[in-house]
């Protein structure tokens, strides 16, 4: 069967978008969330991931693009059974910014 | 107080959530689980040939129960033959446990003997997947993969689970309570009067119907929705058999191989009531122009399907039957005599063309033969291809349930695995495998498991010696290049069956062949039922890949 081709995906100019995750804390999440945003073919920027000091929960915040499907992005991440929550930040988010210092 | 090794407390929450049937085939990380089988007085195990026949026969016993069911691999190699399977039940949302044999845990990651990282292979193919690292997180894990299998959008689970952790031993109070499925999303009541609204208002209204009516077991309330509010109806391929073909509303399948007409209401159409479908692109064609003219009312358990494909005007996240149990008070009886006697007229105009259909050596013959043989209670199975379309195309189908294909994945050799699984699940009903040389070839060592189990399944082989599909595109989209496409050498299927010790009837042969077919159909057991079909016939309609719905092909 021959597949059908999509319209190249558009990244540039779209403003950036803070994701915060709690999900649960086990070896396999992160593969999960990676996996999930590699085969929809979603963009990340970049992830952040560390255990909640209870332990039985981790969090975890991407930085991606606003881009048309970004709602999509954040269903099919609800969808996944370890992910407890995910709230919305804007790029202001300090999060990623105090991390710049280590990327120069 | 109980004591028990992890083996024999998988086997025990197996048996306490109501399997009877596992399909598997043992190895060496799985064979504590096995020892534990064993000793089950209540479990029947089927013992496939590949493990990939074992993964359909679960999922055909799913197809047919609508409960979640079970497979055994062992580590390796054994468990990624199942990945196919399982990447199957996920395309098409079938409830499935898969339990897998792995390395010890000291052993995880140092390349021992048949040790692949299923956990990581599956991410992407199962609704969820565990490595289980301790036998007490069994107690927790077996009844949480049942509960997500069968919850919300049904799908596969994996559980991946040590051969040390077989092995450990266990004590514990109680054992958990049994899974049941999960409380569906609460019905959103604004939502179903606005789409009832738009129902109601509505000129040129279409019901489009998918999967999820029937893993809903929503079908009942689907056709009182249609009969209620006048509603012409189309169904995807999972659909079918939800609302009865001859019944008087229903405008067949939509999508790639619809009829002409089929396609052609749904151009006219000025509101979409999708019901548990997803908007496949073999369903709508090109998503842009599907129902351009319509208003799109979306239902659908999974969340993440609204809005993926088409925005809807109006989406409900919830499940079928239950957004439908609220939509029905609400909406009014209407004749539609008008949009009805339109989609009549284009019906009569681009109906869908069945030649040949008098003879039982033709593709659409045959299937009108076999249709005319059985009754209503019998089960269908197809492998994937042309015989698939023509299947989906001319057969009868009358009750949900009562069809079981390879729909989203498109998985050659599904089929006769299924037809097993189904047999296995339904034993007091017929059920018919429509297959084709090609899909049946690859996993034609089931046959064996069949012979051994003697269940009533009928494998109708429709063979041109092709990759019948493929020799159609290549004709039609290559510039009738055709490579690869065409065996060079044709294999004797009734020696094959012979040699499987299952009986078969070669209609080539017969000189009335729909007397055979019929003799062949009702006795019971298994059976090869062989037809050589012409390569030169293709599958019409036809929408080329990435173009619209109106613009088929033939037909």
């Amino acid at each position: 069967m021959i597949e059908q081709v999509a319209e190249p995906l558009q990244q540039a100019g779209f403003a950036k978008v803070v994701l915060e995750l709690d999900v649960n804390n086990h070896p396999g999440v992160m593969s999960h969330i990676c996996n999930l945003f590699a085969r929809r073919a979603f963009n990340m920027e970049g992830i952040l991931c560390m255990p909640l000091p209870n332990g039985v929960r981790s969090r975890i915040w991407l930085l991606v693009f606003e881009d048309q499907r970004l709602e999509q992005m954040v269903r099919q991440l609800e969808k996944l059974e370890d992910v407890v929550n995910v709230r919305r930040h804007g790029a202001e988010h300090e999060v990623f910014e105090r991390l710049e210092d280590f990327f120069h | 107080m109980n004591q028990m090794t992890g083996a024999e407390l998988i086997l025990r929450l197996l048996e306490r959530q109501g399997v009877r049937t596992i399909a598997g085939i043992p190895g060496g990380a799985i064979l504590p689980l096995y020892d534990a089988l064993s000793g089950s007085d209540i479990i029947h195990h089927v013992l496939a040939r590949h493990e990939q026949g074992a993964g359909f026969m679960a999922q055909g016993m799913a197809r047919v129960s609508g409960r979640p069911e079970v497979c055994f691999a062992s580590s390796g190699p054994g468990a990624t033959n199942l990945v196919t399977a399982i990447a199957d039940a996920m395309l098409d949302s079938i409830p499935m446990v898969a339990i897998t044999g792995q390395v010890p845990l000291a052993m995880i990651g140092s390349d021992a003997f048949q040790e692949v990282d299923i956990y990581g292979m599956t991410v992407p193919i199962t609704k969820h997947n565990f490595l289980v690292r301790s036998v007490n997180e069994l107690l927790e894990v077996i009844p949480e993969a049942f509960r997500i299998a069968m919850s919300g959008r049904p799908g596969p689970v994996l559980v991946d689970v040590p051969k040390d952790v077989q092995n450990q031993v266990i004590v514990f109070d109680e054992y958990p309570p049994v899974a049941v499925r999960a409380a569906a999303p609460v019905v959103p009541l604004a939502l179903i009067e606005e789409a009832a609204r738009m129902i109601n208002e509505a000129e040129q209204p279409v019901l489009y119907l998918g999967g999820g009516v029937v893993h809903s077991g929503a079908a009942q309330h689907a056709v009182t929705l249609a009969e209620q509010a006048g509603l012409p109806t189309t169904m995807t391929l999972m659909a079918l058999g939800v609302m009865p073909m001859d019944h008087p509303l229903s405008i067949g399948m939509l999508g790639m191989h619809g009829a002409r007409y089929t396609n052609f209401v749904l151009e006219e159409a000025d509101l979409l009531i999708c019901v548990g479908a997803r908007f496949d692109d073999r369903a709508v064609g090109k998503a842009t122009q599907f129902c351009p003219k319509a208003k799109i009312v979306h239902i659908d358990v999974d969340a993440s399907e609204l809005h993926k494909i088409k925005n809807a005007h109006v989406a409900i996240n919830g499940d079928v039957t239950d957004v439908l149990e609220a939509l029905l008070p609400r909406i009014k009886v209407q004749l539609r005599k008008r949009w009805l006697s339109h989609v009549e007229s284009l019906k009569g105009r681009f109906p869908m063309q069945f030649p040949d259909l008098d003879n039982p050596r033709s593709h659409y013959g045959l299937v009108h033969a076999v249709a005319s043989a059985l009754d209503d209670s019998a089960v269908i199975t197809t492998d994937v291809g042309q015989h698939q379309m023509w299947v989906a195309q001319a057969y009868p189908f009358r009750r949900p349930r009562q069809w079981l294909t390879s729909g989203g994945l498109g998985t050659m050799g599904f089929g006769m695995p299924a037809a097993l699984g189904a047999a296995l699940a339904a034993p007091e009903r017929t059920v018919v495998c429509f297959s084709g040389d090609g899909s049946f070839m690859m996993n034609i060592q089931e046959l064996a498991t069949l012979a051994e189990q003697q269940l009533n399944v009928k494998i109708v082989l429709m063979n041109n010696n092709a990759l019948g599909l493929v020799y159609q595109q290549q004709n039609l989209f290559y510039g009738k290049r055709v490579f690869a496409s065409r065996y060079s050498g044709a294999p004797d299927f009734m020696k094959i069956a012979e040699g499987f010790g299952i009986p078969s009837v070669d209609l080539d042969q017969e000189g009335n062949p729909r007397a055979a077919l019929a003799r062949a159909l009702q006795t019971p057991g298994p059976c090869l039922i062989h037809v050589s079909i012409d390569r030169e016939q293709f599958v019409y309609p036809m929408v080329p890949p990435g173009a619209a719905n109106t613009e088929m092909i033939g037909g």
